[in-house]
C-alpha cells in the first residue's frame, strides 16, 4: 500500500484502504471528516516513471514545498540543505515542470539571514523561477517578519504583515500570513486587518471562481494543543462559503494531513528538513528522530492541479525516497 | 543601557507605576552575586512554569529543546529574548514586585508566570 493521499473528487477510483491506513497513521488525536472526498495514491516517482498518471492536459499545476528549517543541523537533519536540494532535484525532473512553486513558510530555522541566503543560492538550481512565499514563525523571530517581507514579498507587494493574493488561469489564489502577533496561550493569528482585507478581495469573485488558500499554519483546528490551528480561521473560511472549490494548502506540521468539509479541501504538506510526530504521539511537537534511512520517506513535496471544467483540484504528495 | 532601565525603573516606582518592572539585563557584570534562578524549556514548557523570585535576583532560562523558543512578556513588561537555539540562555533581573506573564512567541501554547517579591 501508498504511504501517500490526493484526492481528486472528479475521478471514480475511491481507494479506501490508502484512506484507512492515513487514518491510522494520522493516529487518534485528529477528526477526519470526508464529504464526497476521493482518494487515490499517486508518487512523483510513478509518475515519472509511467508519464501519464497524473492529468496531460492539465491546465495549471503548481508545487507546494515547505518547511525548509535552512540553518537547523541537529539528530532529526543533520543536513537540511542537502534534502533541500533533493526536493528541487524531484521538481526538476518532473516531465511537466510545474508552472511555480509555493513555499508555505519555515524557510530559516532562525531568522538569519546567511539562512536565507543559503536557501536563495540552493533554490536558484530549481528550473521553476517563480516562486510564491508566505512566511513560518521561524522567519519571523526576531524582527515581526521585516526581513521576510524585504526578502520574498516585495514582488507581491504583500499588504499589512504581507498577505497578497495573485490568478493564474483563472484559479484565483490567497497567501495568508498567521505567524505574527500572536498572542500568549494562543494559536495561530490572522487578525481583523487581514480578514478584512480577504473579504474584500474575494468579494466581486464568481461562485465558480477554484480559490486557493495557503498559509503556514494549518487553517483548521488539526491539534491546538500543540498550538496546530489558527484562532480566527473559522472567520476566513466564511468569506469562502459560497465559492464551488477551496483548496488550502498548509506547512508548519511536517506531515501530511487532510480533511473535506463541505467543497473545502485543507491539505498539510511534508517538511523537506525533518518530521514531526503525530499529533499528540509525541511529549512536544519537536523535531522527530528516524532512523537515518527512513528520513527521506517522511520528508516531500505536494503537486497540485488544476483542469479547467473540474471543480476539485488534485493534491498529490510525494515523499524523497 | 543598565543605568537608564534603573532610572525608569526607579522613576516609574516613585510614581506609582509598575512599568519596566523587570527589567532586561544582557550583563552579569553589574548584578554581582545575585542569587540566578534557573528556568529549563524542554518539551515546549517552561519548568517551573511559575517562579516567585525576589527583587533583584536574576532568572535565566535555557533552551534544552532542539526547537527555538523566544521569552517574550505580555505586555511587554521586560525586554524579549531573541531566538535562543540548543543550549542558549537569557537572563533578567527582576524589578519591581508583582506578576509577570510571558510566553514564546514562536510557540505561544507556552507560557509562564514570574512573580517578584520585596
Amino acid at each position: 500500500m501508498s504511504d501517500y493521499i490526493s484526492h481528486d473528487r472528479e475521478h471514480d477510483g475511491i481507494d479506501r484502504r490508502g484512506f484507512l491506513k492515513c487514518m491510522a497513521w494520522a493516529g487518534t488525536g485528529v477528526l477526519w471528516t470526508i464529504s464526497g472526498g476521493v482518494l487515490a495514491s499517486k508518487t512523483l516517482a510513478e509518475v515519472a516513471k509511467a508519464g501519464s498518471s497524473l492529468p496531460k492536459a492539465s491546465d495549471l499545476s503548481f508545487l507546494q514545498i515547505s518547511d525548509s528549517h535552512i540553518g537547523f543541523n541537529k539528530a532529526a537533519n543533520k543536513d537540511v540543505t542537502e534534502t533541500f536540494k533533493i526536493a528541487l532535484d524531484r521538481i526538476n525532473a518532473m516531465p511537466t515542470p510545474p508552472s511555480f512553486l509555493i513555499h508555505t513558510g519555515d524557510i530559516s530555522q532562525l531568522s538569519k539571514p546567511e539562512e536565507f541566503d543559503t536557501f536563495d543560492q540552493i533554490l536558484k538550481s530549481c528550473r521553476t523561477k517563480d516562486v510564491f512565499y508566505v512566511p513560518g514563525e521561524h522567519d519571523v523571530i526576531n524582527d515581526g517578519g521585516k526581513m521576510y517581507r524585504e526578502r520574498y514579498l516585495k514582488n507581491v507587494q504583500g499588504k499589512g504583515s504581507g498577505w497578497y493574493s495573485f490568478n493564474k488561469n483563472g484559479v484565483h489564489f490567497v497567501g495568508l500570513v498567521n505567524v505574527l502577533d500572536l498572542q500568549a496561550g494562543g494559536l495561530g493569528q490572522l487578525g481583523d486587518d487581514q480578514l478584512e482585507w480577504l473579504e474584500d478581495d474575494v468579494k466581486g469573485l464568481g461562485a465558480d471562481t477554484p480559490i486557493v488558500v495557503f498559509a503556514h499554519i494549518p487553517l483548521w483546528s488539526v491539534y491546538p494543543k500543540w498550538g496546530w490551528g489558527t484562532s480566527d480561521s473559522e472567520r476566513a473560511l466564511g468569506y469562502l462559503k459560497r465559492f464551488g472549490s477551496v483548496t488550502v494548502l498548509n506547512g508548519h506540521i511536517h506531515q501530511v494531513l487532510q480533511k473535506v468539509e463541505g467543497n473545502v479541501t485543507f491539505h498539510t504538506a511534508m517538511s523537506t528538513a525533518f518530521p514531526q510526530a503525530a499529533p499528540g504521539d509525541a511529549p512536544s511537537p519537536g523535531p522527530l528522530t528516524v532512523p537515518a534511512e527512513k528520513l527521506r520517506s517522511m520528508l516531500g513535496l505536494t503537486s497540485v492541479q488544476y483542469k479547467q471544467g473540474k471543480t476539485a483540484l488534485a493534491v498529490v504528495d510525494s515523499t524523497l525516497s | 543601557m543598565n543605568t537608564i532601565i534603573s532610572k525608569i525603573t526607579i522613576a516609574a516606582l516613585l510614581s506609582g507605576f509598575s512599568l519596566f518592572a523587570v527589567a532586561g539585563e544582557m550583563n552579569d557584570a553589574s548584578t554581582g552575586n545575585a542569587k540566578e534562578n534557573k528556568i529549563e524549556i524542554k518539551d515546549f514548557a517552561f519548568n517551573p512554569q511559575n517562579i516567585t523570585v525576589k527583587s533583584g535576583e536574576k532568572i535565566t532560562w535555557i533552551n534544552k529543546d532542539e526547537e527555538p523558543h523566544t521569552v517574550v512578556s505580555v505586555g511587554k513588561q521586560f525586554k524579549k529574548s531573541p531566538g535562543l537555539d540548543t543550549d542558549q540562555t537569557y537572563t533578567i533581573v527582576a524589578g519591581a514586585p508583582g506578576t509577570y506573564s510571558y510566553f514564546c512567541s514562536v510557540h505561544p501554547k507556552m507560557t509562564g508566570t514570574i512573580v517578584v517579591k520585596q
